[in-house]
């Protein structure tokens, strides 16, 4: 997963606390997370200490960075910043190719009147403070 | 229903209703609202305040926690309960409530809400700018606030969903905002009550795709309250009681990147659920208040308890079912869309029920209204509760 480094970052910020920080910090390094039960064999995203489906504990599990569009919209009235400044934009639920994990996120790289359901799209990382990051999302 | 057995006169019933001031009301405090609403409920039914031996709320502040609520409105009570479940959290309450009267643990418990978020914010359709640009988001949440997605975004991620897999369109969600304001008309507080047409609505400002502005509710201020003892107590007040006959309730996720499939909420679980406990079909239900928040909201609903096939929500509400004088009246107070819609709807729900029960309606009552079915919708489509009342 290419990873964008450098940019101002102007928009809220990930706390990371816990158990939430590994999945930004391995998103800085290109790598797409979720977590794996052994125990059950669910996935799951966002991270938790537990398993949801039976409480064990999940190992983190590395995923592609592929995936195509379940659902979207097109913001067109937000007033807070920096978002206002950037509408129309698109955010988007997003089916990852392998795994059933469903994530979420910006859509860039394409007119938000062209975006469908089912378009296949992959995540690429933006840096938003240094070693940490979170995944948007392009057309393939 | 009703049987001799001694449990009978346990019957959990709500006896008493109050609105506070709406839709604009800049001369009340959240909590002011939540008084008048109170006194109104009492003065509603005769009831002194001394017989309330339970308090329940739901807040999203500091100023109105229930425990603060309680102090400042001075219930010493035996059973509290302050349920959180966003808009949905009055269906919760009737739920618990109904069940505390039943076993005894409390004989009159009020209910109550108030906010003045009109008064205090404006009216934003939940696209308001409270984020700043250098917050640092802990939670859930941090896994989607740096995308910038308000409210109505989530809402309407459902909707598209639901146009992709069923071919449901905007007109179709269009016509629920469009029925909805035909009974605002009759309501005198109502925020909007000139009527529109299913091209207004497609005509208005597109919001976040594809909702459009009159696809969302109103913004107001306003606040409520109801009364729930047993049928037995209920007997030497002023107003008939009305019967919970069945409540129920589902939380499918929290936040919404995490609803498990954008076109079945918790209503799909709840809302049979309600029905079977009351011994009821969606055939016997004469009037129905589902949260307005959105059009979407109430097309969700309609499927998920039954009204509908899924998928077949959007053919089955331009039949006018759900319009004056249809099979099933719907949103009779003006709902969310057009009346009122202070941030958590649901007590309304309850309130508007009870007075078609009575026979108060004035000119939108539903004739022969015999049973009546509420559910509500709190977070992002996240958490329903459903409620079917019934005549004494």
């Amino acid at each position: 997963m290419d990873v964008v480094r450098g940019r101002e970052w102007d928009r809220p910020s990930p706390a990371g606390e816990g158990e939430y920080g590994p999945w930004f910090e391995a998103c800085a390094e290109g790598r797409l997370l979720v977590q794996h039960c052994d125990a059950c064999g669910h996935e799951q995203w966002y991270p938790r200490a537990i398993c949801t489906k039976c409480a064990a504990t999940p190992r983190w599990h590395e995923v592609a960075n592929r995936g195509t569009v379940y659902t979207f919209t097109i913001i067109r009235q937000y007033h807070a910043k920096p978002f206002g400044a950037e509408l129309p934009y698109c955010v988007a639920m997003i089916d990852l190719a392998d795994s059933p994990v469903r994530m979420f996120g910006t859509l860039t790289g394409v007119a938000v009147d062209d975006v469908r359901v089912d378009l296949p799209v992959e995540a690429y990382a933006v840096e938003y403070t240094p070693g940490r990051a979170l995944p948007y999302w392009r057309p393939m | 229903m009703c049987s001799t057995a001694p449990v009978a006169a346990r019957t959990p019933v709500i006896c008493g209703i109050g609105l506070s001031d709406y839709p604009i009301a800049p001369h009340l405090t959240n909590v002011q609202h939540h008084a008048l609403a109170m006194q109104r409920a009492l003065a509603d039914c005769g009831m002194p305040k001394s017989d309330l031996d339970g308090y329940v709320n739901a807040s999203a502040g500091q100023t109105d926690m229930t425990v603060v609520m309680a102090e400042y409105l001075g219930i010493e009570h035996r059973y509290i309960d302050s349920t959180m479940t966003g808009g949905s959290s009055f269906e919760f309450h009737v739920q618990h409530a109904a069940a505390a009267i039943k076993d005894g643990v409390a004989d009159a418990i009020l209910v109550t809400y108030g906010s003045d978020q009109l008064s205090r914010m404006g009216r934003m359709l939940g696209t308001g700018g409270f984020h700043t640009s250098d917050a640092s988001v802990d939670g859930p949440g941090q896994f989607m606030s740096s995308y910038g997605v308000p409210l109505v975004g989530s809402y309407a991620m459902a909707a598209r969903r639901h146009m992709h897999e069923y071919g449901t369109t905007s007109e179709q969600l269009a016509e629920i905002a469009v029925g909805v304001r035909e009974f605002a008309a009759y309501n005198p507080l109502a925020r909007y009550r000139d009527p529109i047409t299913i091209d207004d609505v497609l005509g208005s400002r597109m919001v976040a795709d594809p909702l459009h502005k009159l696809d969302c509710c109103v913004i107001t201020d306003g606040g409520g309250a109801f009364i729930m003892t047993t049928e037995e107590r209920a007997r030497d007040l002023a107003q008939p009681a009305i019967q919970v006959l069945g409540a129920a309730g589902t939380q499918t996720h929290w936040n919404i990147i995490q609803m498990p499939d954008f076109t079945e909420p918790g209503a799909a679980t709840a809302g049979p659920e309600a029905l079977s406990r009351a011994g009821v079909t969606v055939d016997d239900i004469d009037v129905l208040q589902l949260y307005d928040s959105f059009t979407i909201t109430v097309l969700l609903m309609l499927e998920g308890i039954g009204f509908a096939g899924k998928g077949e929500g959007g053919a089955l509400v331009q039949e006018g079912h759900f319009r004056k004088g249809g099979k099933w009246p719907m949103n009779t107070d003006g709902g969310g869309l057009s009346s009122n819609h202070p941030g958590m709807r649901g007590i309304f729900l309850i309130i508007e029920s009870v007075r078609q029960l009575r026979g108060q309606a004035g000119e939108v009552q539903v004739p022969g209204c015999e049973i009546a079915l509420a559910c509500g919708s709190g977070g992002w489509l996240s958490c329903m509760g459903a409620v079917v009342m019934g005549k004494s």
